[in-house]
């Protein structure tokens, strides 16, 4: 069995009266490919922002690689080599795909090894044509695909994707797919995502999250078959 | 638009030093030195703000703190040492070193930028407060009694270093200042070709985000503010020199409001624009202060409000399109988005 990278024990968050977090344990080991289903609100968000430390959890654990990461500040977190994309998309909307991805890149390399690591990321991703342009005149899916790039000039070996495939095209979403398929080579990833075709081609171990509280975990076949799960979801596409 | 590769930061490199050169040595054929050592100290001043400000997203409203702080500093250390050389260095290290603490607290406090604000206002009005309370015998740094509302007269000016009696003033001010701006700009041109002057944009950009790459944004906005707050302190120094008095009103109010609209006028996110907007606007100033029709504040005020209405992004950025239209030949003069691109000015 390969190493754990996250694990989470009793976390818990609240927002005054709400609950958005309940007791949440989970386990996810090196490169491993883990998706978190959830109706809306079921605080799979709120989890993310735990784990990466944009929230500081009411109660609980969390613990990367072995080490104990609550409470600490998200570029402390981020540095240790956990590549993060929120929900909604966050970049820096007046700088260009090339400087948003170097500046990824240049934590952890030199300024000409940046440039390099941009450079082998912008291939990667197909990004050459827009390199120059300013993220804020992007399309939301090109948006989506420099979020990723900034997540792999990070060279992580642990990542968080909130809803990656969000809004984008079918083929666009293909494409996500394999490019997450590639990150798992070296990272452990989690990602988060509503879209059960998508979650389907990944096919890979979905949690089920339900008001705050792990429902199941299972190979996503036996959790989409799940009637509870169903349940849970109905009215959405499942 | 950075400018990353080694070429195009020689070549801007050159351009301002070939620009700068001629504007040092052309501007004494059309005005007076007295008047443009004033314009280069506080086209200074202004860049020190546009730095942090246009570059780094902190809008400080109380700049003029660190430059009274350097300007005091070289008069305090001047009367003391008997010489300007060392209190020279010292009106760069004095107010950047209380610009690290204020800003630790402040970064490090996690505090929103309106609070940010406030406390860099309140910060320079206490340091105004007190100095003019300051009257009495028993206020006294060393040799320098601080004088209260009155200041503090009769320090030494600048001399060449090492020559205590070699004092500066006059033209040859004029050139030092000038020479200091020049040298000034090229070193936050540097800085804002570096890493760390890119990933401080990026912070301008986006705080969270730059954060979750994993960059502790506070030591960083921290740095920077240290680094605005020397340059204002320089700027301060070679006030005090230029005015030969040095008085509590350097930390006023109105001095810090004064900053923040040359930045606006001139254009925020470029080098150059603070510069101008404070050559300009300061000139508007001296030249209506010669009647009494019209309140100096009130015309001030007007032009800010022009400004941030009809040309928010201020005159660097227009001045650079048109020059790119005069250069560029028949292509016609492109509106670019926001006033925020890289580094990309003249
Ligand atoms: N900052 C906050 N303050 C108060 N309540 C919050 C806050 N953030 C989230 N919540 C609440 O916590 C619950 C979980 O929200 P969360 O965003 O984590 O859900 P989610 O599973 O990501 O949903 P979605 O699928 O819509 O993204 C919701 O009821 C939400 O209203
Ligand atoms: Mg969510």
């Amino acid at each position: 069995m390969a190493e754990t990278v996250l694990e989470t024990e009793g976390l818990t968050m609240r927002f005054g009266g709400v609950t958005a977090v309940d007791g949440v344990s989970l386990k996810v080991r090196a490169r491993e490919l883990r998706c978190l289903i959830g109706p809306n609100g079921a605080g799979k968000s709120t989890c993310f922002k735990c784990l990466c430390g944009l929230l500081k959890p009411t109660e609980g654990h969390v613990f990367l690689r072995g080490e104990e990461t609550t409470g600490w500040d998200p570029h402390r977190i981020a540095a240790m080599g956990v590549g993060i994309k929120m929900q909604v998309s966050s970049v820096m909307d007046g700088l260009s795909v090339q400087e948003n991805i170097w500046m990824a890149a240049r934590r952890h390399n030199d300024t000409g090894a940046a440039t390099a690591k941009a450079e082998e990321v912008i291939d990667r991703l197909a990004l050459g044509p827009i390199a120059r342009t300013d993220l804020g005149r992007l399309a939301h899916g090109e948006r989506q695909r420099v979020e990723l790039g900034l997540v792999m000039a990070q060279d992580p070996w642990l990542v968080l994707l909130d809803e990656p495939a969000a809004g984008m095209t079918g083929e666009e979403v293909t494409r996500m797919a394999e490019i997450i398929h590639e990150m798992t080579r070296s990272a452990a990833v989690v990602v988060v995502e509503h879209d059960m075709q998508f979650i389907r081609s990944l096919a890979s171990t979905v949690t089920v999250f339900h008001r705050g509280r792990v429902l199941v975990e299972d190979h996503v076949d036996r959790v989409m078959a799940d009637p509870v799960v169903r349940d849970v979801y109905l009215g959405k596409q499942a | 638009m950075a400018m990353t590769t080694g070429r195009s930061a020689a070549r801007d490199t050159g351009v301002v030093v070939i620009l700068g050169a001629l504007l040092v040595l052309g501007l004494p054929l059309v005005a007076d030195t007295n008047m443009l050592t004033l314009l280069v100290i506080y086209g200074m001043l202004a860049l020190s703000l546009g730095l942090i400000w246009g570059f780094g997203g902190i809008l400080c409203f109380g700049q003029a703190a660190f430059f009274g702080l350097g300007a005091y500093t070289f008069a305090i250390a001047g009367i003391n040492i008997g010489e300007s050389t060392l209190p020279l260095v010292l009106s760069v290290l004095v107010p950047a070193a209380v610009a690290a603490l204020l800003g630790a607290f402040m970064f490090y406090g996690r505090l929103g930028d309106v609070y940010l604000a406030v406390i860099t206002l309140v910060f320079s009005l206490i340091l105004f407060r007190w100095l003019n309370t300051t009257a009495g015998p028993a206020y006294v740094i060393g040799n320098a009694r601080l004088g209260g509302f009155n200041g503090i007269p009769g320090f030494p000016l600048l001399n060449v270093p090492g020559y205590p009696r070699w004092e500066l003033w006059g033209d040859p001010l004029y050139y030092v200042a000038a020479v200091a701006l020049l040298v000034v700009f090229l070193l936050v041109s540097w800085l804002l070709r570096s890493s760390f002057g890119r990933i401080a944009i990026g912070i301008r950009e986006n705080e969270e985000r730059v954060s979750l790459l994993g960059y502790d944004i506070r030591a960083r906005k921290t740095v920077l503010f240290a680094i605005g707050a020397g340059i204002a302190g320089l700027a301060g120094a070679l006030f005090a020199a230029w005015a030969e008095v040095v008085t509590p009103s350097l930390f006023s109010l109105q001095q810090s409001a004064e900053i923040i609209i040359w930045c606006i006028v001139g254009g925020l996110g470029t080098r150059f624009g603070p510069v101008l907007g404070a050559a300009v606007v300061t000139s508007v100033k001296i030249t209506l202060g010669g009647q009494a029709m019209l309140d100096n504040m009130l015309v001030l005020g007007l032009i800010l409000v022009l400004f941030v209405l009809f040309l928010p992004r201020g005159i660097a950025p227009e001045l650079a399109r048109l020059w790119a239209w005069a250069i560029g030949g028949n292509r016609k003069p492109v509106r670019r988005r926001a006033p925020r691109g890289g580094v990309a000015d003249g």
